[in-house]
């Protein structure tokens, strides 16, 4: 009790923590101060002045984000002082603001639109400094579009690429009138280090930065009667989309999201969830082959430890800043980039279809993916493997655009030959779900026995802290793996740029010794990705995965070694993992990049 | 290893390699070659290990780090309240006319950058401007003709 | 040159008995809450324009617990008109490094630095000559304490105490929240003390002769000299060191030419006072006579019948868009639509009554802004537009 003060807000008698924040304060009862700079992923700006509110006794008003309780303070959130202030902010921002909401990409979902409809501002009585001022677009970007005429200054992008992902693309530049926040010299996004993790889009409270967006291709690809339009779905799409569509957070919409993809008139709706597992095959292959190398052939050439490679985000970092590095990582495609070399040749040949006549289509939480889609080297098809990457909230934006009533749509099932998973592919959505996927298939091709964990639920390697360890000590392995006798598998999770870099430090300074690590550039892992419907904040996080797991519980296959389309595929075509045709299509190569 | 390069190394190494240092290493830079170039601003960062935007952003706040070429000497002229006052723009027109460009430009030969700044703290001796660091006040159009003429006649190389 | 009896000129600060190594060691032999009580006793407030009491913020940083204090000498004179640190750091340097010496030993701060802005880059060789010389007898004295300049670059903010300890940590020089105040957090999140170099020189004359001969100066409220830099239209452009507490019409007849129209106290983020109320208004932190009372840096700027008051405020207003920093709203925005505002009505292109608008707008810029400098442009604003009001509309 001792840590406890005494406030009012607006003349109610409030008791909070002592250091709680006036907004935290006004939150637990109920009151919703508005901000903008604020956001619960990052540190407190306190820039914006949205927050604003009066304390009894100074002749100044405190921003609510910044300023802790006292004890006794006298709080106003709704004087009229605050509210014609408030006001005045809000007309400020949108005076050097171009306020064309029905142009802009983020109309119905922008903070400031909100504010302004909530406080009524229907005239502009300043000076329009928009079409005084010659603001840029940034297109050049495969996966942001970044324009300045909409940017509140409010830091969030900053403080997300800074703080939360280590990455530093975005800064702020010069000072008054011509602040501006922008990138390295001022270039183009494509020419500095930003992944394309897309977190900067998903924390913007405008439209200042948002997806590239793809819809009217799709659409025209679906309308052309020539074209077989293939999609696949990535895990973490089917706990987010719900969002977008009315559902609270962590809803499981995947049989309803097929129905609409199929009404929406896409040719064949497959799953990404059957490469994941096609990927577990490989890289699990590939991980094993390695340690085999190293502890039976004691070549020292082979890299450990090894680091998927999946996050396409992730995947530029390491290019950037640990290019020396790059040998660690997995040979194994995304499963995006799997799926779309796949596609183009084993799906084309058994539907008798002519690969020019394929559109691959990929509905992503990321909006690295269209990065991903578009490097040069995704070509091992013959064709471009991925046509088009669309996030969670452009398939949204489709159904709407097609008039479904998403809510009454019945579930769906998969089309065949890869729409089959199991539970293992479906974790690929949350961080650590690589590393559990891998792991229940990995041992269990080592010892024949199942992970020694309850229900195949691999807990170490579960939850939202930001670096995990597990180690799974290998015993009494079947006869081939001999060598793995007593081997501790040291296994790593990071997720989020910015423990990425702790991570790849430990490594380059040999104070790590993993053999395995999984590298997420978005916290949470892919459920929180840039290209998932926004608001993302912790709490939604862990909504998003505990509906991942849920989905992976409800299955009855959870192992990919299991999933009959995978066994099949291998049958059929690739052989066995690592053969030739599998290190065609399924494998590839990365590029050095320059660290500044 | 090349002379700005070894500059920042030396620089960081006298001041530490650690965010305290980027100012004082920038202006040891700005010293010696009068503005803050792409290539130094890398170097700079990897030599106290911080992000090449972060030096950028940093750089463009300070309006004495140019982030173009400039000429060897800048021309700071004030333009507050008092130096506006006491005859800046008659001062003013007399450089322009004198070195034949106009405000934020250089001269073709390298020489003179002409730039506008705010309050030097010279007031009582209005009107004021300052070439790179040296400070020169009471100016009349006669007297920044002679100031000039005399910076014309250093036959001074520009330091590699 | 002959003061009138109302406007006492002292001469503390630029006497020089050049008896600094005395001074020091003295100080250093009382007790630091001897000192501090003196300090408090003085009511000496902060020189730079805000106005803080000295000893109480001595006091808050001598009690704050920490590994490691800093003391701050703010030499970031930018307030247009001011001039006076400038000369105090070339004149008599000795009495500043004492002070933060000084307050050093009172407050367990072992090392301190001069933020010296770029536009004085030419006082730095004599300035560190100094530091040597200085550091050099404390050795001498075993006083353990450090001095390093550090230059500024061009930045009107960083003569905001967060702003400067921002780019101290070699970041853009944009003001902090407060709370933390720089005495609980201040560079490097260590415990802080920052002052201006003129209140460092008057502490200098307060450990020399004692508080009582600083407090008998001056009126209540506004204890002590105060440096003054005169410019504009008088025949006496200078710096003048004066009793706080003087009436401005006092002022004007001795430092103006026989037409001033105006004075603008405390430069761009002060008051501009027209003739009419010369006689209503004190310099000083709170009217001794009824009145207005206008806090200062000291800056006296005097305009004659021949200045518009119009070409006055968009001086301001552009050099407040220029180096304000940007981050906080109604600032960054504030000040560009108040410098656009007035050229509209001046061009007939928005109405005389727009000019209320603006004037409510700097109310809001007054309550809402992060720091000092979109809290004061209202000062200017509000003042130049309701006493000149024709001349920002014909």
């Amino acid at each position: 009790m001792e840590n406890k003060i005494s406030i009012t807000i607006n003349g109610f008698p409030v008791e909070v923590e002592k250091g709680k924040t006036i907004l935290q304060a006004a939150e637990s009862q109920g009151i919703t101060i508005p901000t903008l700079c604020y956001h619960k992923d990052l540190c407190v700006a306190g820039n914006c002045r949205v927050c604003v509110v009066e304390v009894t006794g100074q002749t100044r008003l405190s921003a609510a984000c910044a300023t802790p309780c006292d004890e006794g303070m006298e709080i106003l959130t709704n004087s009229l002082k605050v509210r014609n202030s408030r006001k005045h902010i809000i007309e400020l921002l949108l005076a050097e603001h171009n306020a064309d909401c029905t142009k802009c990409y983020r109309n119905g979902n922008c903070e400031l639109q909100k504010l302004s409809s909530e406080y009524k501002i229907m005239t502009q009585d300043f000076i329009e400094l928009a079409p005084l001022k010659k603001y840029s677009i940034d297109m050049y970007s495969p996966s942001i579009i970044k324009d300045d005429s909409k940017c509140i200054r409010c830091q969030r992008c900053v403080r997300t690429c800074a703080e939360m992902q280590g990455v530093n693309a975005l800064t702020v530049a010069h000072k008054g009138d011509k602040m501006k926040i922008t990138t390295f010299f001022e270039k183009h996004m494509n020419e500095v280090v930003c992944t394309n993790c897309g977190q900067c889009v998903n924390h913007c409270p405008t439209g200042a930065l948002v997806e590239k967006n793809y819809i009217e291709e799709v659409w025209e690809a679906i309308a052309n009667p020539l074209k077989h339009v293939v999609v696949q779905t990535a895990p973490a799409v089917r706990v987010g989309l719900g969002e977008e569509l009315g559902l609270p957070a962590g809803s499981r919409v995947t049989g309803q999201m097929v129905a609409a993809l199929k009404r929406l008139g896409f040719d064949a709706v497959l799953d990404t969830d059957f490469t994941a597992d096609l990927t577990i095959m490989e890289e699990g292959t590939e991980l094993l082959t390695r340690l085999k190398k190293a502890l039976v052939d004691h070549d020292e050439t082979v890299r450990l430890p090894m680091a998927t490679s999946c996050s396409p985000g992730w995947i530029k970092y390491i290019e950037h800043m640990y290019p020396e590095y790059l040998d660690n990582l997995s040979t194994c495609k995304s499963p995006q980039q799997m799926f779309g070399a796949l596609v183009k040749t084993y799906y084309a040949k058994a539907r008798n279809i002519e690969p020019e006549n394929i559109v691959s289509v990929s509905i992503m939480p990321c909006t690295a993916k269209k990065f991903e889609a578009y490097r040069p080297e995704m070509h091992d098809s013959g064709y471009r493997d991925v046509d088009y990457v669309l996030t969670t909230r452009e398939l949204a934006i489709l159904i709407k655009q097609a008039g479904l009533d998403f809510n009454k749509l019945e579930p769906e099932k998969y089309d065949r030959l890869m729409g089959d998973s199991t539970g293992a592919g479906v974790i690929f959505g949350a961080t650590g779900g690589v590393m559990e996927a891998a792991l229940r298939t990995a041992y269990e091709l080592v010892t024949g026995r199942e992970v020694p964990f309850k229900n195949l639920n691999i807990e170490p390697v579960r939850g939202m802290e930001g670096i995990k360890e597990a180690t799974i000590k290998i015993e009494n392995p079947l006869k081939e793996w001999a060598f793995l006798d007593g081997v501790e598998l040291k296994c790593a999770v990071a997720h989020g740029l910015i423990n990425a870099k702790t991570v790849m430090d430990a490594v380059k300074s040999g104070k790590a010794n993993y053999h395995f690590i999984e590298f997420m550039a978005c916290p949470g892992g892919c459920l929180g990705g840039g290209g998932q419907p926004i608001p993302t904040n912790p709490e939604i996080r862990k909504k998003r995965a505990e509906a991942i797991y849920a989905e992976d519980g409800a299955l009855t296959l959870r192992k990919s070694h299991n999933n009959p389309e995978v066994q099949k595929l291998y049958k059929d075509f690739l052989k066995h993992p690592l053969s030739e045709t599998s290190h065609h299509l399924l494998h590839t190569k990365y590029t050095k990049r320059d660290r500044y | 290893m090349n002379p700005i390069k070894s500059l920042i190394k030396d620089m960081a190494d006298k001041y530490g390699k650690s965010r305290e240092s980027l100012l004082p290493i920038m202006l040891a830079v700005v010293e010696r070659e009068k503005y803050l170039s792409e290539y130094s601003m890398i170097e700079i960062a990897r030599q106290i290990d911080i992000p090449a935007a972060e030096v950028y952003g940093t750089a463009t706040f300070y309006s004495f780090i140019e982030t173009q070429p400039t000429g060897q000497y800048i021309i700071r002229i004030c333009k507050t309240i008092t130096c506006a006052m006491k005859g800046k723009n008659q001062v003013l027109f007399a450089i322009q006319d004198m070195l034949k460009i106009k405000l934020g430009e250089t001269t073709p030969d390298k020489r003179f950058s002409l730039l506008e700044t705010n309050c030097l703290g010279w007031c009582h001796k209005a009107p004021a401007m300052m070439v790179n660091n040296e400070v020169y006040t009471e100016l009349t159009p006669e007297k920044v003709r002679d100031i000039l003429t005399s910076y014309m006649k250093i036959n001074e190389q520009i330091i590699n | 040159m002959a003061v009138s009896h109302q406007l006492k000129r002292v001469d503390f600060i630029f006497n020089n008995e050049n008896d600094w190594e005395k001074v020091l060691s003295a100080t250093l032999k009382k007790k630091p809450e001897e000192l501090i009580n003196e300090l408090i006793s003085s009511e000496l407030k902060g020189r730079g324009g805000a106005g803080f009491p000295t000893g109480l913020k001595w006091k808050l940083a001598a009690e704050a617990k920490s590994d490691a204090k800093y003391i701050i000498c703010n030499a970031d004179e930018g307030e247009p008109g001011t001039f006076k640190d400038r000369e105090i750091l070339s004149k008599v340097p000795y009495k500043v490094l004492t002070a933060m010496a000084v307050c050093g030993y009172i407050t367990g701060a072992k090392e301190s630095f001069i933020y010296l802005r770029g536009e004085y880059k030419f006082l730095e060789p004599e300035l560190n000559k100094a530091i040597d010389e200085f550091q050099y007898y404390c050795k001498e004295i075993k006083f353990e304490f450090k001095i390093t300049v550090f230059m500024g670059s061009g930045a009107y903010i960083c003569g905001e105490e967060t702003a400067l300890m921002e780019s101290m940590e070699g970041k853009r020089g944009e003001p902090r929240n407060k709370p933390p105040f720089p005495t609980q957090s201040g560079y490097l999140g260590k415990p802080t003390v920052i002052n201006n170099v003129e209140t460092l020189v008057h502490t200098f004359t307060i450990f020399k002769y004692g508080a009582k001969k600083f407090y008998d100066l001056g009126v209540q409220y506004s204890r002590g000299t105060k440096l003054f830099s005169v410019s504009g239209d008088t025949p006496k452009p200078g710096i003048y060191e004066l009793e706080l507490g003087m009436s401005l019409q006092d002022f004007v007849y001795e430092f103006g030419d026989g037409d001033t129209k105006a004075v603008q106290v405390g430069g761009a983020s002060g008051f501009l006072v027209p003739r009419k109320k010369f006689k209503d208004a004190a310099i000083g932190f709170k009217g001794k006579l009824t009145g207005i009372s206008l806090p200062t840096g000291g800056s006296m700027m005097l305009f004659n019948s021949s200045r518009s008051m119009y070409n006055v405020l968009d001086n301001y207003l552009e050099f407040f868009r220029e180096e304000s920093c940007g981050q906080c709203t109604p600032c960054r925005v504030g000040c560009q639509q108040l410098l656009l505002g007035i050229k509209a009505v001046k061009r007939g292109e928005k109405p005389a009554a727009y000019l209320d608008k603006l004037l409510r707008l700097t109310e809001t810029m007054q309550l809402t802004a992060k720091c000092g400098l979109g809290q004061s442009v209202a000062n200017s604003f509000s003042s130049i537009v309701e006493n000149f009001q024709e001349e920002m509309i014909y």
